[in-house]
């Protein structure tokens, strides 16, 4: 039985973040950041934004995290996105979500991306908590 | 006037428009300006994410012309968007525009564009149609952003 691909994973956002999220990461998690290509909006049209992102993500499963829903990195994932059964968004990307990716690629995609939409959800609290 | 902002950005509904400008204008209505958006439903229902709860009307040029009085008298605070020059300046021929401003907001680089701003890329059409605009009373200049200097349509040709 082959075992399934590993998911790839695009972090797309606005200026620097995209590659200061990764290098987090690599802090935490050493190589295993190597599964994060970061890509930046910076001086890209939306069109070769979308461009840039299927050339990174090829034909396998591929996990596109993007930093804000509003946002022209976000609508290029979703563009590229569109109509592929093996490509994913996840908007509002951050640490804890990267982290969890980076340790779990080999889960199929239908349940890697709700798991991560959890740990993103999870890792956000205000301190003290309140009732 | 009920239109607080008219921009060019090949964006159009994005972060720097949501939260850059709609932080300041508090825009209760797009009004999205593209002949092939406005028959598109898919692309339509991604710009709507990005526009949270505000309302978002997308129509082509023609459709847009006939109702530019109407949305200049609503009560809906609106921010008007068109992706390109040529669009805007459809929109304002006969006038539709005059005494209006002009933001241009975000134009990349493409062939035959020269930089004139690090956010701006004009084609000598664009110019042309730019300078049309001027000539017909509308204020044209560039601002990415409300904190970032506002540069005028004569320094951005160079006149």
């Amino acid at each position: 039985m082959s075992e399934a691909p590993r998911v790839r994973g695009i972090v797309v956002g606005h200026g620097g973040m995209a590659q200061g999220l990764i290098d987090a990461v690599r802090r935490i998690a050493g190589s295993a950041a190597d599964a994060l290509v970061p890509l930046s909006n910076e001086g890209m049209s939306p069109a070769e934004l979308q461009t840039a992102l299927n050339e990174i993500a090829g034909t396998g499963p591929t996990i596109v995290f993007a930093d804000l829903i509003s946002g022209s990195c976000a609508m290029a994932a979703m563009v590229s996105c569109r109509g592929s059964d093996c490509r994913s968004v996840v908007c509002g990307v951050n640490l804890p979500i990267l982290l969890d990716f980076v340790f779990h690629q080999d889960m199929p995609m239908s349940e890697l991306v709700p798991r991560l939409v959890g740990k993103g959800r999870d890792g956000i609290r205000a301190l003290p908590e309140t009732a | 006037m009920s239109i607080v902002l008219h921009r060019v950005d090949e964006r159009l509904i994005h972060g720097q428009v949501v939260l850059g400008w709609g932080s300041q204008l508090r825009p209760e209505r797009y009004l999205v300006v593209d002949d092939d958006l406005s028959t598109s439903e898919w692309e339509q229902d991604l710009y709507r994410l990005g526009a949270g709860d505000t309302e978002v009307v997308f129509t082509s040029v023609g459709e847009a012309r006939a109702a530019y009085p109407r949305w200049r008298e609503d009560a809906p605070r609106s921010i008007l968007l068109t992706r390109d020059v040529a669009a805007m300046g459809r929109l304002a021929d006969g006038g539709t525009l005059r005494d209006a401003k002009v933001n241009l907001g975000g134009l990349h680089h493409g062939p035959g564009r020269r930089e004139v701003l690090t956010y701006l890329h004009l084609s000598p059409e664009d110019e042309e149609v730019l300078a049309a605009l001027d000539a017909a009373g509308v204020e044209v200049s560039a601002q990415d952003l409300p904190d970032a200097p506002r540069v005028s349509l004569k320094s951005l040709l160079g006149g």
